[in-house]
């Protein structure tokens, strides 16, 4: 994980190490008094997101998922601070190996690879934050609608969901691609959407329905709230953590699902984005050319973007699941507990 | 016997639902697609393909679209998929299709099976030895692996291995020069050329067997059972795997079933990065040509081959756990 700043050369990955230290350190003093206490359930609202915040600090994992996202964040709103260079402009010589001018070298049509990566970075995040957010919504609307409207709507809404989730999702999205012809990132973000809420919705409707005969719940029944009421301020703020979850999960689906589709030649090919930066690498034989950084290097920004989802959702689950945590400190505990 | 019927009553709908999305998603996108395309290849093309090819896009508008739709589950019925547009022109789809399964059954399918059988026997000796130094490493590990694009670890593979060390060959899935048929040399060319396509797909596939075996272990060794058989004083290896990793396997042999059916498309990126032409890259081709009837044929069969699998491992897991046969 530490290898993985790779976008930015100096500047960016120079300040990744900087900010990542104190978080470690802080890990390393929290751990053992903070870790512990924060492990109760059935939190909600404002109390919970300010845990997650807590958690973030004091979970080496979510601090260096948190690091990573903000950098990426940070190059994708402002680009043009980075990298100066206009990303699809054909204007230097074709092929050149990194130099201090052309930091990753040039692509063969003679744009400069560096730019390219660095303004590359916003439509991927894009479509992570899209997506994450898009299919997340539909699925509490779904999942949620179908457990607390019970009956014929559940029937309907749950069969629907059960049918989406056992279509293969990456061959449908191949062909839908294959009708558009050269999907654009606002595309790629409603079709990735359409197709990826499934699983999400099927999980929040398995908690909703878990919640269904809680006291608080019949409280507000009892109280003649309207539906509405009920589960905007009653259910959605206990299910935060497993919204968080999702949101996280399907960003990174989003992530893999989009640059697939544009590796194979289904985005916009005109768009500056790793997948379409593979995409042309792919089709100019660049290993044979000699041009490796041109696949390595948005490869890796994938896997770094990726992988900042992927730590932050591990760490949460962690900070909600106890058993989940490392075995290490258990160990300790049990050979505390044998002594 | 009620759950089975229940399970084939979802099957048929599903099935019913992606043969409804292949017939709608051609008529309904923006800019009649298989128009322009047909148009396109007009000259290439003789009449009578032409004809079944406007046919089956409902491109004749003097059929309405209910008959079309009927007309389609009927053609898909009797098994007829139309002809190749451009791909292999003029050609039947069937054909096509049937020419390429044996080659990513043979890829996929052997590979599937083995990262099964490894990803299971490493998941319970993590489990068994929780904490040790395999243990330890394995979930970083996974982790990193859930988010490395499947075709990116090929091109990377095919760097090193392919372009710098010239150890393997990476292109295609036997050499052009030598004539198919049933010898040593044309076999054992075939083979070096799956080495760098089943390595990849084994990397990228192995971690779910491990991780679920792994967990499913752990739960298992806490059972009462298995303390009373290691207070009874068996030896290890009995205990490891006929009284915890026999009563964890379930949830991994269900999963097998279910990758067996992910074996037909499970692998579209990696056969097109390695040129190996089964039917992801099949899929590919038809797609970068617009050949929609090859496309369609394969979508179906894909989805189809997911299908039947859910329905075994759902079955498989009601016969051999009947906990949860009432469930759902």
């Amino acid at each position: 994980m530490a290898a993985l700043p790779a976008p930015g050369g100096a500047g960016p990955s120079g300040s990744a190490g900087v900010s990542g230290d104190p978080g470690r350190l802080t890990t390393q003093t929290l751990a053992p008094a903070g870790g512990l206490p924060s492990a109760g359930g059935g939190i909600s609202g404002a109390r919970s997101l300010r845990r997650m915040a807590r958690a973030v600090t004091s979970n080496r994992k979510a601090t260096a998922g948190t690091v990573l996202l903000v950098l990426f964040c940070l190059v994708g709103i402002f680009p043009g601070v980075i990298a100066r260079d206009n990303p699809s402009a054909e204007i230097y010589s074709r092929s050149l190996g990194p130099s201090a001018q052309h930091l990753l070298g040039t692509t063969a049509f003679g744009q400069d690879m560096f730019a390219q990566v660095v303004w590359g970075t916003r439509p991927v995040l894009l479509i992570a934050f899209g997506v994450g957010l898009g299919a997340t919504l539909i699925a509490m609307l779904i999942g949620i609608a179908a457990a607390y409207l019970g009956g014929a709507w559940d029937g309907v809404l749950n069969l629907i969901t059960d049918v989406l989730l056992v279509i293969p999702a990456f061959p449908l999205l191949i062909v839908i691609g294959s009708y558009l012809h050269g999907a654009g990132t606002g595309v790629l973000i409603a079709v990735i959407t359409l197709i990826s809420w499934s699983f999400t919705a099927r999980q929040l409707r398995s908690q909703a329905l878990s919640l269904r005969n809680r006291d608080f719940l019949q409280a507000a029944r009892v109280r003649g709230e309207r539906s509405l009421y009920v589960i905007v301020v009653e259910i959605i703020p206990t299910m935060t953590s497993l919204l968080v979850a999702a949101f996280l999960t399907n960003a990174l689906y989003a992530v893999l699902f989009s640059s697939s589709l544009q590796f194979i030649g289904l985005g916009d090919p005109s768009v500056t984005s790793w997948g379409t930066m593979l995409y042309w690498a792919e089709n100019n034989e660049a290993f044979q050319t000699g041009q490796a950084l041109w696949i390595i290097v948005p490869g890796l920004c994938i896997v770094a973007l990726g992988a900042a989802f992927a730590l932050l959702n591990y760490a949460f689950d962690e900070i909600g699941n106890p058993a989940l945590r490392p075995v290490r400190s258990m160990r300790r505990v049990s050979v505390k507990n044998a002594e | 016997m009620n759950f089975v019927l229940r399970r084939l009553g979802f099957f048929a709908l599903t099935l019913w639902v992606a043969l409804t999305l292949n017939f709608l998603l051609p008529r309904l996108m923006p800019g009649d697609p298989a128009l322009a395309v047909i148009a396109g290849h007009k000259g290439a093309l003789s009449p009578t393909a032409l004809k079944a090819l406007t046919a089956q896009f409902g491109l004749n508008t003097h059929q309405s679209m209910v008959a079309q739709y009927f007309r389609y589950l009927g053609d898909v019925a009797t098994g007829n998929f139309g002809v190749s547009l451009t791909t292999q022109p003029g050609n039947s789809v069937g054909r096509i299709v049937l020419d390429a399964i044996p080659w990513t059954l043979g890829l996929v399918g052997i590979t599937t099976i083995l990262a099964f059988v490894l990803g299971t026997g490493i998941g319970i000796l993590g489990a068994w030895r929780r904490g040790g130094r395999l243990d330890s490493v394995m979930p970083p590990i996974f982790v990193i692996m859930t988010v490395i694009p499947y075709f990116w670890i090929g091109l990377v593979l095919i760097l090193f291995f392919g372009v710098k060390l010239h150890w393997l060959p990476y292109f295609f899935s036997y050499d052009y020069t030598l004539t198919p048929g049933f010898n040593w040399p044309f076999i054992s060319n075939v083979l070096e050329h799956a080495i760098l396509p089943a390595f990849t797909l084994l990397i990228t596939t192995i971690g779910t067997w491990i991780l679920t075996m792994r967990n499913t272990m752990i739960s298992t060794l806490a059972e009462d059972y298995v303390r009373m058989a290691r207070a009874k004083g068996l030896p290890g290896y009995r205990i490891m795997l006929d009284y915890a990793a026999r009563n964890a396997i379930l949830p991994n042999l269900t999963g097998f079933a279910m990758s067996l059916g992910f074996v037909v498309g499970g692998a579209i990126l990696i056969e097109e990065v390695f040129n190996y032409q089964g039917v992801g890259y099949l899929l590919l081709q038809a797609v970068d040509n617009d050949d929609y009837p090859l496309m369609q044929a394969l979508f179906l069969l894909i989805t189809v081959a997911v299908l039947v699998a859910i329905l075994i491992s759902d079955i498989a897991t009601a016969v051999l756990d009947p906990r949860t046969r009432g469930a759902r």
